[in-house]
């Protein structure tokens, strides 16, 4: 995508006859529409994750008998409950944006963690090589070939379920692909005369890889964690469905999705809502990292 | 030849040896399955009992080689909570599973290969674009919401299948159908990008230089180079057939296998785990090996290469 837009946009700064009316064009060729709406969307759901218990409109916890399975605005409900209510009577609205900020937060501390450790063993496989190198390829295929979801349900079945417990199982989504490219990246930037220069000078390895290697490599790393998010939440949302992730009174968006199951007839809105949230936000995060990877580094598609 | 079907065979065995041993060090680090089963306040008479009838008072490299030799003769242990044996429980939900994970796979190759295949063909054009854009949802819709919209447009709305259970043909057009769509969207992305890097090879050039028809080209050429990562993504999604099940299936209240996991997880019925943390490792070995071998059979640089490798 950039590729294309880049010299287009020289094009237009030096000198093209055309360049001032197509200063929109310009705009939108450098940010396309839907990473705008992607960008947009990610910018509202920080702020929900900052400030979400002060914008619900009522405690997530709150139980209204008498308000149980009032329907949302769009199917004719009123303003006290924009999304509707549901079986207990807990605003779905409150709800939605407490589990909002649930879901994200693991979803982001458990990719810290994927990239931490891919780095990490990424690097430790580029710096000692020979068996060490073997073991952690090892490691690294061991992972691949299981279906993660399995490898998480095992290890709840094994060791139980807490919040914490977890966020650093999701943590472990991932850290393969992130210390694949890692080891690989750190491989060839040690062929390049700047690791060799700081070498020679007698920096440790601490140094080169931690204040030389790794700022050089950021770029990457970032649009492979970006890309890693949005599959963190949907294996999140995928056992917290099953009952098996985040446990009430604590709600994510699968946990939502999972109990409107059940009210699936009666009160469809309970399941839509946080369906709908899922879907866009995967979406946008998809968007936006694929946008950063063709600016970044076109070759890594 | 031989050789390389011999590599893979050993290392086939040597991953489920490792996958066998890895389940009874997960099992033994997890606690004590006494006090787990029993509870904390059990007589201490009781857990001793117990200890002893599931031999958990010897040592635990006895354990190990008992628990071996029992895997190898198919005995499993029973379950932790209804005392049959963990294998016949699972067992018997087996087919129910492959009921609708088999005719998902063909949907996805179905529909995935020939889509992925006309997307890179007319790259760039709408017809690409729109390939792209409906595959966008095997990524970004998660199985449970797909499958439960489908089940509120179809079965609640419509009224034309039910929304769940099992027994007839209709109950199981819902979860195939969730599962084909999702697959095949994976399918044809991953076939797409397989056939554009083809396509921009030195040899699909030589060969439509040297006049060969553009369909021979795409016939003769491309497509069987693009069969390599294409089948290696199919051999990952066979070998998944029970895991990718396990949403599904629970969707749909399907008793096949992926529900009975999430069951024996809830209640941590660690013998049913264990059984079926087997079985999905086999299905992953051995469609993996399937792989392996049908590269061989695709490809002669395969055969010859790792024979070399592995010698």
């Amino acid at each position: 995508m950039s590729t294309e837009t880049l010299p287009s946009e020289q094009a237009d700064a030096g000198g093209s006859v055309f360049s001032s009316k197509n200063v929109l064009r310009v705009f939108f060729e450098k940010w396309p529409l839907a990473v705008l709406l992607a960008l947009s969307w990610i910018a509202l759901l920080v702020i929900i994750v900052a400030f979400a218990p002060f914008i619900a409109p009522y405690d997530y916890l709150a139980i209204s008998l008498t308000d149980r399975l009032a329907p949302p605005l769009f199917l004719g409900g009123g303003w006290a409950h924009p999304l509707g209510t549901d079986e207990l009577g807990r605003d779905v609205l409150s709800r939605l944006l407490m589990s909002v900020r649930i879901s994200i937060v693991i979803a982001f501390l458990s990719t810290l963690i994927a990239a931490t450790l891919g780095v990490s063993l990424g690097f430790i496989a580029a710096y000692f090589r020979g068996k060490v190198e073997q073991l952690v390829l090892m490691l690294i295929d061991a992972q691949a070939a299981m279906p993660f979801m399995i490898i998480a349900l095992a290890v709840l079945a094994f060791f139980g379920n807490s919040l914490m417990l977890f966020t650093i199982l999701m943590g472990f989504y991932g850290w393969e692909r992130i210390a694949r490219i890692a080891r690989g990246l750190a491989l060839s930037a040690n062929e390049q005369g700047y690791a060799t220069a700081v070498r020679d000078i007698g920096a440790s390895p601490w140094r080169i890889y931690g204040r030389h290697i790794l700022p050089n490599i950021a770029s990457t790393l970032i649009v492979s964690m970006t890309l890693n998010f949005p599959e963190v939440i949907l294996l999140e949302s995928g056992l917290s469905f099953l009952g098996l992730g985040v446990q009430p009174p604590l709600s994510s968006l699968g946990n939502m999705v999972g109990y409107g199951r059940d009210y699936i007839q009666s009160a469809p809105w309970i399941m839509l809502a946080p369906s709908v949230v899922i879907v866009l936000t995967t979406l946008a995060i998809s968007i936006v990292g694929d946008w950063l990877r063709d600016l970044f580094d076109p070759t890594l598609s | 030849m031989f050789a390389y079907i011999l590599n893979r065979v050993a290392r086939a065995v040597l991953t489920l040896i490792i996958i066998v041993s890895l389940a009874f060090v997960i099992l033994r680090m997890s606690g004590d399955p006494a006090i787990m089963i029993l509870g904390p306040e059990a007589p201490p008479q009781a857990v001793e009992a117990f200890r002893k009838a599931w031999g958990l008072d010897q040592p635990i490299w006895v354990q190990y080689a008992k628990y071996f030799g029992a895997v190898i003769q198919g005995d499993l242990g029973n379950s932790m909570r209804d005392g049959r044996a963990a294998l016949e429980v699972v067992w018997e939900r087996v087919p129910l599973t492959l009921a609708i994970t088999v005719p998902a796979l063909l949907l996805n190759i179905l529909i995935g290969l020939p889509a992925g295949v006309l997307a890179a063909l007319f790259r760039n054009t709408a017809y690409d674009r729109l390939i792209m854009m409906v595959s966008v949802i095997g990524f970004t819709v998660p199985s449970f919401v797909m499958g439960l919209t489908l089940s509120l447009l179809l079965a609640v709305w419509l009224r034309l299948l039910p929304s769940g259970g099992s027994g007839t043909v209709a109950h199981a057009v819902l979860p195939v159908v969730t599962m084909g769509i999702i697959g095949a969207a994976v399918i044809a992305r991953f076939t797409r990008s397989a056939m554009l890097e083809v396509l921009g090879q030195p040899y699909i050039r030589t060969a439509s230089a040297k006049g060969v028809p553009w369909s021979q080209v795409i016939t003769r050429h491309a497509l069987a180079n693009a069969a390599i990562p294409t089948m290696t993504i199919i051999g990952f999604m066979v070998g998944s057939l029970v895991a990718g099940a396990v949403v599904v299936e629970s969707v749909f209240s399907w008793p096949g296998v992926g529900r009975l996991l999430v069951t024996a997880v809830a209640n941590r019925d660690l013998a049913v785990v264990q059984v079926i943390l087997l079985l999905i490792g086999f299905t992953m070995v051995a469609a993996n090996l399937a792989v392996d071998l049908l590269y061989g059979w695709v490809d002669p640089r395969m055969r010859t290469k790792t024979a070399t490798a592995g010698a």
